[in-house]
């Protein structure tokens, strides 16, 4: 009991960053920085929160809330693809943009500087722990969508395109794959796969707050580079990071280890993977480069 | 000729880009008002005399962009030697930290003439400590800095969170308790005008070290192999530069710098270390240093900007939500990083054609194809 106890709650912290993170591995295999997946998260979570509150209706709530996600990774799409801005300045950017227009429109929208009022989301709300997990469709959603990446990205021509052109644009180019449009559904995936991630925060704590999803985004993308930018390893690097969530907060009464050591794990383990002698993560060969 | 083409040319590439930003901020908020139901004139004639309007609100600003000075210089002199720091927010907070320490750990009574730049030598010790841990990844085992300085913010944040919150707070806060000598004293109890507001004697310090490295920069040998290595570290390292030393050192310089920016706020201001005072000046800094086109001189230009539109976002929060001022900065930085290669590929368009005796106005055919190649998508030229 306790153990699956242990493990609904894993994966309940997990799914946020199982959509993120996979957002982030199809951005950076097809070349694309994902500094911004955490305003992604942001925005969608607030999109989502939008659409279930004029609507009543959670799952109009992940469609603005997917809706957001693509909409912010078309403004840094057009920065970074048409106009070759920076990649890095242009995710830091996002993040910053993000934070500022999610907090003007809540007042704008709700006359609040911290949370909007409650929304629908899944399942009834007199189910408690593991049940409402399972009778969440996003958390299915989320368990495949690492899997599902991984069959896009090694099965498919699309998935082959996005591959070349995160390795080699030029080479890829030369064989008349579209190299820009490829990198443009990239990144607009990985809005919509990060904005979901958003969406299931929002739509579990039936609210928006402000900077909800807290640095999320990161540590997605510390899974990301963890799992050496492959979607199966990114997603059992999601799962391990949330595990080591849960044991803290499980273990909390007991005070074993302070909670901002716990905290720290995915960006150790995240340093020591790209610093490693052995073994080392390395990144797509073009990732960052769209000034060529 | 040629130079002054040259020169013109380099100065169109620096101007243009802000102008275009300013522009865009403009009519956004112009829309973004509008959207809030108030009339966007009265809401800038606000921000304006709220911030440059009188001598509080001068004070406010300077406060603010002595801060975005230091994180801004400090991406910028990474970026110089071809390193993007990300970690300026932790860097600026571990500054800010070590200073308290060394104010705590002094006895009371200590003379401010020895006491205040121990505490200077801390900030910069601690942000420079902070900053060497990704120089000395990148430089030793190839580790991608802006991986590394990412990941560092994390970190150095959730270790001072850790030290205050178990060890070092005053019950009840996230901050120290007030330390013991090192103090620098505000403008405001010199200069009566001033009276209220936070800046600072930090302010020179802080305007000092950016002349500081300035000269580095573009002064001494030190420097020149540092803006080398960042144009292209191959030939500095044909050239007998020490390039993984260049790197190591650039990015504990930058650290250092950043963690100056946390003296203002420690020592200037509050007189402690308090968690999370950083509160996204060290992102920011990314954004100065963009606008500020990496140079000493732009760097403190951007920072009394977006210290404006900071402290703007307070005096006119009356009439729309402060908020406001946050999505501009989003877009000021957008506007600026997608501006910057189209206004430097037009201008050099422009130049080249002055320079050939070619109106500007009327572009060779050849001209026009290189442009159209250079602006299109990855489609290889050959």
């Amino acid at each position: 009991m306790t153990l699956l106890l242990f493990l609904a709650q894993t994966i309940r912290i997990a799914i946020p960053y199982l959509f993120a993170a996979a957002g982030g591995a199809l951005a950076e295999r097809a070349g694309i920085v994902a500094l911004s997946l955490e305003g992604y998260m942001l925005g969608g979570a607030f999109g989502a929160v939008i659409g279930a509150y004029y609507t009543g209706s959670a799952w109009i709530g992940v469609v603005t809330g997917v809706w957001w996600g693509i909409m912010l990774a078309a403004i840094h799409a057009v920065c970074t693809l048409r106009f070759k801005a920076d990649q890095i300045v242009t995710g830091v950017a996002i993040n910053l943009f993000t934070v500022g227009i999610t907090r003007f429109l809540l007042q704008l929208a709700f006359d609040s500087s911290s949370n909007s009022p409650r929304v629908a989301g899944f399942g009834g709300d007199n189910i408690g722990g593991a049940l409402a997990l399972v009778s969440n469709p996003l958390v299915w959603l989320g368990l495949a969508t690492m899997p599902a990446l991984a069959f896009v990205v090694y099965r498919t021509t699309f998935g082959l395109r996005v591959r070349a052109v995160g390795e080699h644009p030029l080479a890829a180019a030369s064989l008349g794959v579209p190299v820009n449009r490829v990198r443009w559904v990239a990144v607009l995936g990985s809005g919509a796969l990060a904005a979901l991630g958003g969406t299931y925060l929002a739509l579990d704590q039936h609210q928006f707050t402000d900077s909800m999803t807290a640095g999320r985004g990161f540590i997605a993308l510390a899974a990301v580079i963890f799992g050496r930018w492959d979607p199966v390893r990114a997603g059992l690097a999601c799962l391990l990071f949330a595990g080591a969530e849960t044991l803290q907060i499980r273990l909390q009464a007991a005070q074993l280890i302070p909670s901002q050591f716990v905290a720290m794990i995915p960006y150790v383990l995240t340093i020591v993977a790209v610093a490693g002698v052995v073994g080392r993560s390395v990144p797509p060969a073009a990732l960052g480069r769209t000034t060529d | 000729m040629s130079d002054t083409t040259a020169r013109r040319a380099a100065l169109e590439e620096a101007l243009l880009p802000p102008i275009v930003a300013l522009a865009v901020v403009l009519v956004i908020g112009d829309l973004l008002i509008l959207a809030y139901g108030e009339a966007p004139g009265a809401v800038w004639r606000l921000m304006l005399e709220g911030t440059w309007g009188n001598a509080y609100g001068i004070g406010q600003v300077l406060y603010k962009a002595t801060t975005l000075a230091c994180t801004g210089l400090a991406v910028a002199v990474a970026l110089r030697a071809g390193l993007f720091n990300i970690g300026a927010e932790g860097q600026l907070a571990a500054g800010g930290f070590g200073a308290a320490i060394a104010g705590l750990a002094l006895p009371a009574g200590t003379p401010s003439i020895i006491a205040t730049p121990v505490c200077i030598a801390a900030a910069l010790l601690f942000g420079g400590m902070v900053a060497a841990v990704p120089g000395v990844l990148r430089a030793k085992f190839g580790a991608h800095e802006v991986i590394v300085t990412i990941m560092m913010n994390f970190i150095v944040l959730a270790l001072l969170n850790y030290v205050i919150a178990a060890h070092l707070h005053v019950p009840e806060t996230l901050h120290t308790p007030s330390v013991h000598a090192g103090t620098i004293e505000r403008i405001g109890s010199v200069i009566p005008a001033f009276h209220g507001s936070a800046v600072n004697w930090s302010v020179v310090v802080v305007g000092t070290a950016v002349s500081a490295v300035a000269w580095y920069l573009f002064r001494t040998r030190a420097g020149f192999e540092l803006r080398a290595v960042g144009l292209q570290p191959g030939v500095a390292e044909y050239g007998g530069v020490n390039v993984s030393r260049t790197w190591m050192r650039a990015l504990a310089l930058s650290g250092a710098i950043a963690g100056l920016g946390g003296v203002n706020f420690v020592l200037g201001y509050k007189g402690y270390y308090e968690d999370g005072f950083a509160g996204g000046a060290g992102f920011l800094g990314i954004a100065v240093a963009l606008v500020g086109r990496n140079h000493p001189l732009g760097v403190v230009i951007a920072a009394l900007f977006f210290a404006t539109l900071s402290q703007g976002g307070l005096a006119i929060n009356a009439m729309v939500p402060k908020q406001i001022v946050e999505v501009l900065q989003g877009i000021v930085i957008l506007a600026v990083a997608a501006s910057v290669p189209e206004v430097r590929r037009l201008v050099r368009k422009a130049a080249g054609a002055r320079r050939s005796g070619m109106p500007t106005s009327m572009p060779t055919a050849t001209e026009e194809l290189r442009a159209a190649r250079m602006s299109g998508d990855q489609r290889p030229s050959a």
